[in-house]
């Protein structure tokens, strides 16, 4: 499938991938607001997949679970604990369906990078993150705000017991680093970690369908094909785990901004 | 690795940069989300919420009720052995009342008959000391005349009316009541 998405190699010139790979043609509704590329649809694709086992899983949900309802319970254990370790029992459910709907957006979208016939991560285009980024970052201000009206901003800028000369240069810094770069490294962790995904993927296979092309011609430095294609299936594993570890670390920091708001000294 | 992105999409397609969202992948971003955290805030977080509500009810409700029921029978055992001990007790009591009645039932029944008896004795001396009175007394009466009679006879004289006669009967009568009462009290 993938080196179908690719521009066409030649047999004498390998060509890697390019960040066009995360700018596919418009398949649907082509010059509107709502134009859909392939990663569009997968995004559609992976909403309704995760729309439907969670509603079969949690349909008529025993006292004594299944094996499938025990499975969506596990799944749906992870943010949970997050969020009440981190913010407690009842703060911990009031940012649940936050939390839960991050965790399994992000791990949905990210998953469908290795998943064949689609091979491209739904949060892979900085649409999605952006969106995913700003909703975490307005929820943890907002939730300081709500919590501590009127000293959350100064007390986020200025910690208490910072000398005052220190201050201005400390407010800085502090603005800097949470009302600036959480949401930035937010998104670009995300999304810079499926476009890498990606990339070295892509490069690994069609950099095997070279070789294997060379092979055919009778060259023998194609035999590296298979070197690149065992690392292309390490990394697909590889990416599973990625997958997985941001989908958490998302969470994790959401909920860790909100409980930094929420716990502000004063 | 980010500035090798930005290169890629300088070098090969210059209208490209990555770090800028467009509005389709922003509109489609907000809509998956949205749409998904409905279905988890209204949808799924609540079932699995109820049942784990549920099955900590019928966990912890489990042990509770087990708790419950004991302490059910143990009350009902405690109030059946107090209900026993009082049955005992009144039985007791009733038993000893009726003794206590009996007993005094049969002591009056006694005391009434042993004064029934000392009434019926009373009034059997009573009558047998009257009899014996009115004995005496006739008696005396005729024991005299007959001895009138009798005098008279011997001496051939009317004696009857004189008062000298009936003074010395009785004179004689007393004389020998006397040596009786002395002859009993001799004996």
């Amino acid at each position: 499938m993938l080196p179908l998405a690719l521009p066409a190699a030649s047999d004498d010139q390998f060509q890697g991938p390019t960040i066009g790979e995360f700018f596919p043609d418009v398949i649907l509704f082509a010059g509107t607001p709502f134009e859909m590329n392939r990663i569009m649809i997968i995004r559609i694709v992976v909403l309704l997949a995760i729309v439907i086992i969670f509603s079969i899983g949690t349909y008529r949900m025993k006292l004594v679970p299944g094996r499938f309802q025990g499975l969506i319970e596990i799944l749906l254990g992870y943010p949970r604990r997050v969020g009440e370790e981190l913010l407690g029992e009842k703060d911990g459910k009031k940012f649940l369906p936050l939390l839960t709907t991050i965790f399994f957006l992000v791990l949905g979208m990210n998953i469908t990078g290795i998943v064949p016939g689609m091979n491209i991560a739904g949060t892979s285009v900085i649409g999605l993150p952006i969106v995913l980024a700003v909703i975490s970052y307005v929820t943890f201000i907002g939730a300081g705000l709500k919590k501590h009206p009127g000293t959350f901003i100064k007390n986020s800028l200025v910690p208490p017991g910072v000398p005052l000369p220190l201050a201005p240069l400390i407010a800085i810094i502090e603005f800097f680093s949470t009302f600036v770069l959480r949401p930035v490294t937010l998104t670009l962790r995300l999304t810079m970690n499926m476009v890498v995904g990606h990339l070295l993927l892509v490069l690994f296979f069609t950099a095997t369908s070279f070789f294997f092309g060379l092979l055919g011609n009778g060259n023998p430095l194609g035999l590296l094909g298979a070197g690149t294609l065992l690392f292309g299936f390490a990394f697909s594993v590889f990416e599973i785990l990625v997958a997985i570890l941001q989908a958490y670390v998302f969470t994790l920091l959401t909920a860790v901004y909100t409980q930094l708001a929420l716990a502000e000294e004063h | 690795m980010l500035t090798t992105v930005i290169r890629a999409a300088e070098g090969g397609h210059e209208t490209i940069n990555p770090l800028l969202p467009a509005t389709p992948d922003l509109i489609w971003g907000a809509v998956v989300f949205v749409v998904l955290f409905i279905f988890f805030w209204k949808i799924v977080l609540p079932r699995v919420t109820k049942t784990l509500d549920e099955r900590r009810d019928a966990i912890e409700g489990g042990i509770e009720r087990a708790e419950i029921a004991q302490a059910e029978a143990s009350a009902a055992r405690e109030s059946y052995q107090a209900q026993l001990a009082d049955a005992r007790g009144e039985a007791g009591r009733i038993r000893e009342q009726a003794r206590v009645d009996g007993d005094k039932i049969i002591a009056e029944k006694k005391e009434q008959a042993s004064a029934e008896a000392a009434r019926i004795l009373a009034a059997a001396q009573a009558q047998i000391e009257a009899e014996r009175l009115a004995a005496q007394t006739s008696l005396r009466t005729e024991v005299g005349s007959l001895a009138l009679d009798l005098a008279s006879g011997v001496v051939g004289e009317a004696l009857g009316d004189d008062k000298k006669a009936t003074a010395l009967v009785d004179r004689f009568l007393a004389d020998l009541e006397a040596s009786e009462a002395a002859g009993k009290a001799g004996k």
